[in-house]
């Protein structure tokens, strides 16, 4: 045998990291064929609807707000239409000299009759069924129980058959059960990440057990934890990072989708509900979390598993 | 420089036990010297590779005190063992190659470990493979070499990274005769240029072969020491030089 080479004096430890494409294939992987990266884009297509469904509520929320923060609603409830012309009269005097009063308007009787029109059908007389006279007033703040006060007061004798409420009261149950679908989307972004992080934890256990003896043996040549886990942490954000994209295509495809099907049925509320440029930004960011949390997982369970060996 | 200076290794009084079974190693104390080349013997199931492991560091002995390069192996905390474990060859027993690596990968492994640049991976690897006999099967996959190819790569590995002390066991088990010897060789070769060599082996007849080796062996999990050597503190004066001690300066 002759001489050995004059190797590595070489070795001069620790230069270059065990990273990249030096570390990359000493783990085998068939890329996309293994269900890490089809369960992190299901997660990431969900929570992005989910997210979506959160901003749309939010910005639903928050325009009807807007629009009805200054409103109030003045019903003349009369039964003698004689009486109850007169008393809408007096108080549209009253309320055009009020203080606090930007705008208002007399809603017409066609308006009301096809208001009832799906309760009632069509072709209701009001001498039949007495309707209220109803006036839609703005005020130039928003609704207080001052400003709803002043008005009372002011209409209580030209009217007194007169209702006022603020027009935000009518809806508030419909906000409250907004604000609970609100929550529940949130709780459900907060379950998804979770499941993510369990789906990458068994991922990552499984890929450990998988490649024991590679792991093994890298360990004994001097391997460092950090080296290791580096290894897993490389695989793993490569299969995190194609899953998040194609996640975040097919949710945001979904909520386009959805979004047109909403924007059709030109139901004022829902009008109100669409997303803006800062909510799809907002929506880009979930990939990235969802990368962060499985590379954080991977890195922990890898860690975790490597302290049992010596 | 006194003696207990010089070692590299040195096992105390270490016992071993799996769970509650009874030691399958016990009072294990020996020194190993740098530039010496040793034989580990005994039957099947004496304890050798249990001793190996420790040797290596897979392993914490249930007792006992095991210093390494001059530190107490046993207290260092876990993150500074890649160091201890970057001066150790081992070749195992099954080879451990990685499956799905060529034969330049596998050897290449302890250098990208340790750190070397790529561009220094290259040419140490490509030598290591000639000097194997296997610069024609560079990109082969373990799976494609005969069992002593396999060998031949899980000892390159071992060596690759000029390691101060290559750890082999039964490293001739699954090859003939001829290439047992060219395999005794190749470690003799190593020794000479420095490293400290312990191989593992039932076979008697391979003790021949390395006439100034030292002989370790185990029976039922106790060490004896047939060249009255190994006993710390020796049981005979020391040779005034190692019989293989480097040539090369290194040390």
């Amino acid at each position: 045998m002759s001489k050995p080479p004059v190797m590595a004096r070489a070795v001069e430890r620790g230069l270059a990291p065990l990273i990249g494409r030096r570390a990359s294939h000493l783990l085998p992987r068939a890329r996309l064929g293994g269900p890490m990266p089809w369960v992190i884009a299901i997660m990431v297509a969900l929570t992005v609807l989910a997210a979506g469904g959160a901003l749309a509520l939010t910005n639903l929320v928050d325009r009807a707000r807007a629009d009805l923060a200054g409103g109030v609603t003045v019903q003349i409830v009369e039964a003698d239409p004689v009486l109850r012309a007169a008393q809408a009269d007096r108080a549209m005097a009253t309320l055009r000299d009020h203080p606090g009063v930007a705008d208002m308007r007399r809603v017409p009787q066609a308006e009301l009759e096809a208001l009832i029109e799906p309760w009632l059908g069509g072709g209701v007389r009001s001498e039949v069924v007495p309707l209220p006279a109803l006036i839609d007033v703005r005020l130039d703040g928003e609704v207080s129980q001052a400003s709803l006060d002043n008005l009372r007061s002011a209409l209580a004798e030209v009217a007194p058959d007169a209702r006022i409420d603020a027009q935000s009261d009518w809806l508030g149950p419909v906000f409250s059960a907004i604000a609970a679908l609100r929550w529940l989307a949130i709780g459900l972004i907060a379950l998804l990440a979770f499941t993510s992080a369990a789906a990458v934890w068994l991922a990552a256990r499984n890929a450990l057990n998988a490649n024991r003896s590679t792991i093994e043996v890298v360990h004994l040549l001097g391997g460092t934890d950090g080296q290791i886990a580096r290894i897993f942490q490389r695989s793993v954000l490569i299969d995190a990072a194609l899953g998040g994209v194609v996640g975040l295509v097919l949710g945001a495809i979904a909520l386009t989708i959805l979004g047109a099907q909403f924007a059709a049925l030109d139901a004022g509320l829902v009008q109100g509900g669409g997303l803006g440029g800062f909510d799809w930004l907002l929506m880009a960011v979930v990939p990235f979390a969802a990368v962060a949390i499985a590379l954080l997982t991977a890195r922990m369970t890898v860690m975790a598993s490597l302290r049992k060996m010596l | 420089m006194s003696r207990s200076e010089e070692e590299i290794v040195r096992f105390d009084n270490v016992g071993l036990r799996y769970g509650t079974d009874k030691e399958v190693l016990s009072n294990i104390a020996f020194s190993l010297y740098p530039g010496r080349f040793y034989f580990l013997t005994g039957a099947s199931g004496a304890g050798k590779t249990s001793l190996l492991r420790l040797l290596y560091l897979a392993q914490r002995p249930s007792r006992g005190a095991i210093r390494m390069f001059g530190r107490d192996v046993i207290t260092q905390p876990r993150e500074k063992l890649p160091s201890f474990r970057r001066r150790l060859g081992v070749v195992f027993q099954d080879f451990r190659l990685v499956e799905h690596l060529s034969a330049f990968d596998n050897i290449a492994l302890p250098l990208r470990v340790s750190g070397v640049r790529e561009a220094d991976v290259q040419k140490p690897v490509a030598d290591m493979l000639d000097w194997v006999g296997l610069g024609n099967r560079a990109n082969a996959r373990p799976a494609t070499l005969s069992g002593g190819e396999q060998q031949r790569v899980a000892i390159a590995r071992a060596v690759i990274a000029r390691p101060d002390l290559l750890v082999a066991d039964e490293p001739t088990g699954n090859v003939d005769p001829e290439m047992a010897l060219k395999l005794i060789r190749l470690f003799e070769a190593l020794n000479r240029l420095g490293t400290t060599v312990v191989v593992a082996t039932h076979d008697v007849h391979l003790l021949r072969k390395v006439p100034d080796s030292l002989i370790m062996r185990l029976d039922k999990g106790q060490l004896s020491d047939p060249t009255g050597a190994l006993r710390y503190p020796p049981r005979n004066p020391m040779p005034a030089s190692p019989p293989n001690a480097p040539r090369d300066g290194r040390r």
